[in-house]
């Protein structure tokens, strides 16, 4: 079935939060406004507001709160606004909700998810436009997703709220009304898995995210030139699912990475440092990255568009490594 | 005059859950300078009162959370000394099998979430626990002890705020000690005359009470949690005390901040003494009762050395076990 992204999202909140009592949704703008993008629409008319809570604009506290609850029982959806306000929250993130497990030698448990969309969309400005996975990633206790399609992200969203750990749901503003075909009825989508969203024989390249549509756009303008490209999607950032990529490097022995994020420790530098280790002898070139720049977000918009990976970027590696000997 | 709230029964064991915390805090200070235990060491001495005057009113399954100087809270809420001292000794044998260490006593069959080391971090994960009881319709009481050097935290704000805005049935325990690490009240805290104040302008109902006092501890807790129980809302509680010891191991009991003379007042006013003094002149006890006790606590404290010492330390595999739930 043909749905936007948007949908997905509130389709499987919304069945899980039918299943299972202790599951709420907690955050700004969630209930009577109906979330800051609509992703909780109609929720606070079906769930009530016990279920469906409206925060202050209190990061710290809320997310604190989540974690809390989660430690009594409870399994909490935190909305941020965006992923941004994250670290605002982020003393509780690390500190608590990815600690208590192991800081308590297994007693406590914190089953919690806390989403919202990452990266730039249009102008938002410095603040507003931030990819920080690699943040999250870094931190162990934590599980870090980052769905690209509204398949994808109904199955995985699904999956994180049933997860026992603490879960970093990365959505992208500029996804949300996004379309795509969405299978009918309930399905999870096991955390940890990778996809070949498309299967090539000369380069790999790994995307998620909003990142992923680049790649697949490149692939297909790459195709009508004669490159085969595969493009693979970790969908989950932490764990990551090494041999999936693995496997295709083994097969095209170029590896290009491309993620919105900065590229200093970005995730591709983890993903790059993992792919050398695991089969070195099989790349034909050294791996490219095609990484956001270093720069705070600009506002004005050719300032932005040039900060953020590119159609003909990506071509532009691709076409590097297939060059290179 | 004997005050309604005087049982004898009662009284003695307030007096020996104080006396267990002390000599528990003692020995593990003279462990500490043997290298049995490392790292930080904040010790409660001084403070006995207030952990345990709230742990009595407390039903088992109610909440409480604790900050980094939490063995005084974790004792008087009934864990085993035994397992507290081998996780100070980072033994497998600990409460956390030695993952936690002092400033992050858990035992969860206890109802203690914890100890947390990040000032002002664990007060909103009580209103969380608190959030959570109200919202499974548990007829339950959060107590969320902190010292005054977390009041001008922002989380600690984000939390007053929620807990009056949902009316959580959270207790605030600020132990006001007088001093944040070396830093004294007036010169951290703009309301520090009136500590409470900080939460009444939340409009949170809020008390002072003589921290040193285990009986008016134990008594405004009892007040305040039923009226939490039934549905009123957040309390807070502005606890006077004052640390005997240093902020930890390696801060002397005074010098650079306070004077031995200021620490010597304050030790006039021990809690141990004053409850001492209140069972002896109301006839609760004897000088022989006390005794006794002293030496029941005595064999439980060194018994937990024991225990500690003799136990392994955790396996290796066990360094990646629990970060994840399977």
């Amino acid at each position: 079935m043909l749905m936007s992204y948007r949908e997905a999202l509130n389709q499987a909140m919304r069945e899980e939060m039918r299943r299972d009592s202790r599951i709420f949704l907690i955050g700004e703008e969630v209930g009577y406004y109906q979330g800051a993008f609509k992703v909780s629409k109609g929720f606070v008319e079906e769930f009530g507001p016990q279920r469906v809570v409206d925060t202050p604009i209190t990061e710290a506290g809320f997310t604190g709160l989540a974690v809390g609850a989660a430690m009594a029982g409870l399994h909490p959806i935190v909305e941020l606004m965006t992923m941004n306000f994250a670290i605002v929250a982020l003393d509780q993130i690390v500190n608590n909700a990815a600690k208590i497990r192991y800081m308590s030698g297994g007693q406590l448990s914190v089953p919690m998810v806390i989403r919202g969309p990452g990266s730039a969309a249009h102008q938002l400005g410095a603040q507003h436009s931030q990819s920080l996975e690699a943040w999250f990633c870094h931190v162990p206790g934590l599980k870090v997703i980052a769905p690209a399609t509204p398949h994808d992200a109904k199955g995985l969203l699904k999956s994180a709220i049933r997860d026992k750990n603490p879960v970093i749901f990365i959505e992208a503003q500029l996804l949300y009304g996004t379309k795509g075909d969405v299978e009918d009825g309930e399905y999870t989508i096991p955390i940890g898995v990778a996809e070949v969203k498309r299967a090539g024989r000369d380069v790999t390249i790994v995307a998620y995210s909003k990142m992923l549509l680049l790649a697949l756009e490149a692939a297909d303008q790459l195709s009508r030139e004669g490159i085969e490209v595969e493009v693979i999607d970790p969908r989950t950032l932490k764990p990551l699912d090494l041999p999936t990529i693995v496997a295709s490097v083994k097969k095209t022995g170029r590896l290009v990475i491309v993620e919105e994020g900065w590229r200093f420790c970005g995730l591709g530098a983890q993903i790059a440092e993992s792919v050398y280790t695991a089969a070195f002898d099989y790349l034909d070139a050294p791996i490219q990255r095609v990484t956001g720049e270093e720069v705070p977000m600009p506002y004005s918009r050719p300032l932005e568009d040039a900060a953020i990976p590119n159609k003909a970027r990506v071509i532009e590696a691709v076409k590097a490594l297939c060059s290179a000997q | 005059m004997i005050m309604p709230s005087m049982d004898r029964s009662d009284v003695l064991f307030l007096y020996r859950q104080m006396l267990l915390i002390r000599r528990f805090e003692e020995k593990s200070a003279e462990m500490y300078a043997l290298a049995k235990i490392a790292g930080f060491l904040h010790l409660y001495i001084g403070e006995e009162a207030i952990a345990v005057g709230a742990m009595a009113a407390l039903r088992p399954d109610d909440y409480a959370i604790s900050a980094y100087r939490d063995h005084g809270h974790c004792l008087a809420r009934g864990s085993n000394p035994d397992q507290v001292m081998a996780e100070l000794f980072g033994k497998a044998t600990g409460l956390c099998h030695g993952k936690g260490g002092s400033m992050h006593l858990v035992d969860a069959p206890r109802r203690f979430m914890g100890g947390y080391a990040i000032v002002g971090g664990h007060i909103p994960l009580a209103t969380g626990l608190a959030f959570a009881t109200k919202y499974q319709k548990l007829d339950l009481v959060t107590v969320c002890f902190f010292g005054e050097g977390a009041i001008p935290s922002g989380q600690a704000h984000e939390a007053l705020n929620l807990a009056a805005l949902w009316k959580l049935p959270v207790i605030f325990v600020c132990e006001n000690n007088r001093y944040g690490m070396g830093t004294p009240a007036e010169r951290a805290i703009a309301l520090y005359a009136d500590v409470a104040g900080t939460a009444r302008s939340y409009g949170i109902m809020a008390e002072r009470v003589d921290g040193m006092d285990v009986l008016a501890v134990r008594d405004v807790m009892r007040r305040v949690v039923e009226q939490a129980r039934a549905g009123q809302g957040p309390f807070f509680i502005e606890a006077m005390t004052y640390r005997f010891m240093g902020h930890s191991m390696s801060d002397p009991a005074h010098g650079h901040y306070r004077t031995k003379e200021e620490v010597e007042e304050h030790r006039n006013r021990d809690p141990l003494l004053l409850l001492k003094q209140t069972i002896l002149s109301n006839n609760l006890g004897t000088d022989a009762d006390l005794l006794q006790l002293e030496r029941e606590v005595g064999e439980v404290v060194t018994a937990a050395v024991k225990f500690a010492d003799e136990s392994p330390f955790p396996i290796p595999s066990e360094l990646y076990h629990d970060v994840l739930a399977d």
